[in-house]
């Protein structure tokens, strides 16, 4: 057991775990931050995608040593009051069946278009390739990144 | 407007208090009883239970009840509308909770077979209707007028010759004390206001922004997180456990197995399970559980044959060649009938074993006292899991309380609650509020998979080319594919249907469109490949089939309406243009009937650098009244690409009984590169009943894909996953 000190969404926290203990756990069971989601745990599902430091990654396989000093952000703390650009195309398009892989789609979405503030087809499939939908709405969550982008550019 | 007797339903439409006394009303409610967003009107000083459905506000803000389980088919949305619509409220005004487990007040809860809006319509519609019809009755005695002359809209009731109003919150306290009508007006559905028009998912503004939904979302004071280690191959069994070394690690409460199916057990249909016995380990953080799981000393023993793939793909063939059966269906003389044909047509189709994969994995929580049992958590079927519950805890089911989470999806694994036997056991053994938690690899692992089928058709041909005998023949794991009384039955004049099942310790279930998942799609390539034979176009080809079927019917029954499936072909042939071809573009039809509704498709595949692409899916659906149209093509959509995925890459293989898929690095499920570019889909507007979604855009469109990918390759495919059977073209990405 350990002493880490995050920074979760701007504000600092101090847990008590092992060292090894993924992110991902440390935000749902001593945090109490559960919209991000465990799908598989081998970072190939994108359910937990997090950001740090704005950087889109998989909190399942990230250790809570390996954090150090930098900014996590979780899909609680991607905005204020829920209206980011990005979650507001996601209720236009209407776009969740049951919802559970939907966090992890808008997380690694949003880091996408900081990058990359006009993506084609192809770089959206790129990117988002890493995020599956067991419900298939690969088609809407396309529309919804594209209306996102229009918006914020 | 038809009057519609209240009995069938009347006890649901009584008032709640009623009816509270004996059964349990335990405490612990947030799951989806929050309003994902505030309402307009903020929320009133008073409810008023008017029904089981729904309560108003003293402000006319309106709480009704989802009955049903949500897995992502929006019934959670839909089946509100239905109440809403009745009720005559403007939907701004209406928040939505999952109701708990409730077979005092509440029939079929649950979530399976595309059912919930079709069997849940009349009952639904009632629920508003009633309330309604009380409300008006409470104005009408405030008023001292006759009730006749009072009307309705968007929660405001009006008396015509005054002029005055009432909303519905000022009259819902005297509402609750009117007698429950023994008969109601439903609307004529032209008049529908909600139905028919795209509401958005009640709890969208939750998912995005990470509400606790989900059953694995639950914390509970004092909570234990529990996981189970299975045995690593169908077949095997646990021999002997040392469980000292996980004992001693760090946040661990205990360590010990469990028999989740003991002598006297009251078996039921949803209790599949190859493997009751277990090892469970309990601790206090779902990591260290883990760590502790990976450290348990477990030795296994075969107890029954271990089983490879290699082994089902035999066996189902030897059944096919020569297993004896009963036919399921025989019109005419279809032996005689092929050895007159001009031309005879033989192809065999195989799928194999897939796993469901919701994207949430298997968990439930329970938290069992000595005389009573609190669950929650993610199932399709609470009313038999209870059942099943009561069974092994020997609790009466009333002492048993089951509250449903939003699902991270479905697909039929949550049909078969075995893990909320497992919690509610463990809970009982540890005395202590209990979250039970499946790893991906445990999920996949041990599954009630889509059984491995395979099927030989056989058509006859005469020397005009029309088809006078049909010939099918299947086997599947634990049963067969075949449904005898579907198309073509009662469209060809010489019909065979024989259906056969291969024995196995590997467990199978319902999984999305059970049966028809693979059969629909055999069915469609083979139609397909007899209509190029009859060189007939192929929906020309069908549809002069379903016109024997509507005009001389061959046989005493069939499943199914010709005239509803001719027509969902000719709207997606005009659609789709079908009739005038654009060049480079290869398409493949099917359609295919089943959950009571009818699906017509037309994929286009285009070929780019020896690379096939799903361009364009095109669908025609006819499943009645479309409740939300919106939702409904997300529905359609997700059923494409789901049937697309599936077919293309999807397989669950075994080696000596162990599954060599154990995760998504292995398992391959679509991606969104490989999502069809686009999907269109097309509603028939008939009045009907609604009749089921979530289901049937999924089987026809595997048909219409290998149709298409034969036009664009020149190679016919006849066995799943299509990206091992297709040979010299580049796949990756393929309906990308």
């Amino acid at each position: 057991m350990a002493t880490y000190t995050l920074t979760v969404n701007g504000k600092q926290h101090q847990v008590e775990v092992a060292p090894d203990t993924p992110v991902l756990w440390v935000l749902r069971e001593h945090l109490n931050l559960v919209g991000t989601k465990y799908g598989c745990g081998i970072a190939q599902c994108g359910a937990c995608t997090i950001h740090l430091d704005g950087v889109a990654v998989r909190s399942c396989t990230l250790p809570v040593s390996a954090v150090g000093r930098r900014a996590i952000t979780t899909i609680e703390g991607l905005s204020e009051t829920g209206d980011h650009p990005v979650q507001q195309a996601w209720l236009e398009h209407d776009v969740p069946q049951c919802g559970y892989c939907q966090a992890g789609q808008i997380m690694t979405a949003v880091a996408l278009l900081q990058s990359n503030p006009d993506p084609s087809d192809e770089d959206i499939e790129s990117v988002m390739n890493g995020n599956i939908c067991r419900c298939g709405t690969y088609l809407r969550i396309r529309a919804a990144i594209k209306t996102a982008a229009q918006r914020m550019r | 407007m038809a009057r519609i007797n209240t009995t069938l339903n009347r006890r649901a439409f009584l008032k709640a208090s009623a009816l509270a006394g004996g059964g349990l009303m335990l405490g612990f409610n947030w799951a989806g009883c929050a309003p994902s967003e505030p309402p307009v009107k903020g929320m009133p000083d008073t409810w008023a239970d008017i029904n089981a459905y729904l309560k108003i506000g003293n402000n006319g803000l309106v709480t009704i009840m989802s009955p049903n389980p949500e897995i992502g088919q929006n019934v959670k949305t839909s089946m509100p509308m239905i109440v809403a619509e009745e009720l005559d409220v403007d939907w701004k005004d209406v928040i939505v909770e999952q109701a708990p487990l409730d077979t005092h007040k509440f029939t079929r809860q649950l979530a399976g077979g595309s059912q919930s809006i079709r069997q849940g319509w009349r009952g639904l519609r009632l629920a508003g209707a009633t309330a309604r019809r009380m409300l008006l009755e409470a104005a009408a005695q405030r008023w001292q007028v006759p009730v006749e002359e009072l009307t309705t809209k968007a929660g405001v009731i009006r008396h015509e010759p005054s002029g005055r109003t009432l909303g519905y919150g000022d009259v819902a306290a005297d509402a609750a004390g009117i007698p429950v009508p023994e008969d109601v007006a439903l609307k004529d559905p032209r008049d529908f206001t909600i139905i028919g028009t795209t509401r958005k998912n009640v709890d969208g503004p939750a998912i995005v922004t990470g509400k606790p939904l989900f059953g694995l979302d639950t914390q509970r004071e004092g909570m234990l997180i529990a996981m189970i280690e299975h045995p690593p191959a169908f077949g095997m069994t646990i021999k002997s456990l040392d469980a000292e070394a996980a004992k001693a690690m760090p946040g661990i409460h205990d360590v010990f197995t469990i028999d989740a199916a003991p002598d006297g057990f009251d078996r039921q249909w949803s209790d599949v399970n190859a493997f009751p016995h277990l090892v469970v380990v309990v601790g206090r953080s779902t990591w260290e559980v883990l760590q502790a799981k990976r450290a348990l000393k477990v030795e296994w023993e075969v107890a029954s044959p271990l089983e490879s793939s290699a082994d089902h793909t035999a066996g189902l063939a030897r059944l096919l060649r020569e297993g004896r059966v009963e036919p399921a269906r025989r019109d005419g003389n279809p032996e005689a009938a092929f050895r007159r044909a001009a031309t005879v047509i033989e192809r065999t189709y195989s799928a194999p074993f897939l796993a469901h994969n919701t994207l949430e994995p298997m968990n439930f929580f329970a938290d069992v006292k000595p005389d009573r049992a609190e669950l929650l958590g993610p199932i399709q079927t609470p009313e038999f899991l209870r059942r099943s519950v009561a069974s092994v805890l020997g609790l009466p089911e009333d002492r048993i309380s089951i509250q449903m989470t939003r699902m991270g999806g479905g697909f039929g694994r949550r049909l078969y609650g075995n893990f909320g036997v497992e919690a509610a056991l463990i809970s009982q053994k540890v005395q202590a509020p209990v979250k039970l938690v499946y790893t991906r690899e445990d999920d996949m692992t041990q599954g009630t998979y889509r059984p491995a089928y395979q099927v030989t058709y056989r058509a006859a041909l005469d020397d005009r080319g029309r088809l006078i005998a049909f010939h099918v023949r299947g086997a599947g794991v634990h049963g067969g594919p075949v449904f005898a009384d579907r198309f073509p039955a009662g469209a060809v004049e010489h019909y065979l249907a024989e259906d056969l099942s291969l024995e196995s310790n590997v467990s199978t279930g319902a999984w999305r469109a059970p049966r028809s998942n693979f059969i629909a799609g055999a069915e469609q390539m083979f139609l397909d490949e007899v209509a190029e034979a009859a060189g007939k176009d192929p929906i020309d080809f069908r549809l002069e089939l379903f016109e024997r079927a509507m005009n001389d019917p061959v046989g005493e029954a069939h499943d199914y309406d010709a005239e509803r499936y001719a027509g969902v072909l000719r709207l997606v042939r005009e659609k789709s243009g079908w009739d005038t071809p654009r060049p480079g573009v290869h398409r493949g039809v099917s359609a295919y009937y089943c959950h009571n509704s009818y699906v017509a498709q037309v994929v286009d595949v285009v070929v780019e650098a020896n690379r096939p692409r799903v361009q364009k899916v095109w669908c025609a659906v006819d499943c009645g009244i479309v409740v939300n149209p919106g939702a409904a093509r997300n529905q359609v959509e997700g059923g494409i690409v789901d049937g697309i995925g599936h077919a293309m890459y999807s397989t669950l293989s075994f080696v000596d009984g162990v599954p060599e898929q154990k995760n998504f690095d292995r398992y391959r499920l679509i991606r969104h590169a490989e999502a069809p570019k686009e999907i269109e889909t097309f509603f028939v507007d008939n009045g009907i009943d609604p009749t089921g979604l979530g289901e049937p855009s999924l089987p026809p469109v595997i048909g219409a894909l290998a149709n298409a990918l034969a036009r664009a390759t020149g190679q016919r495919l006849y066995d799943q996953p299509f990206i091992t059977s297709l040979q010299g073209f580049a796949l990756e990405g393929t309906t990308g």
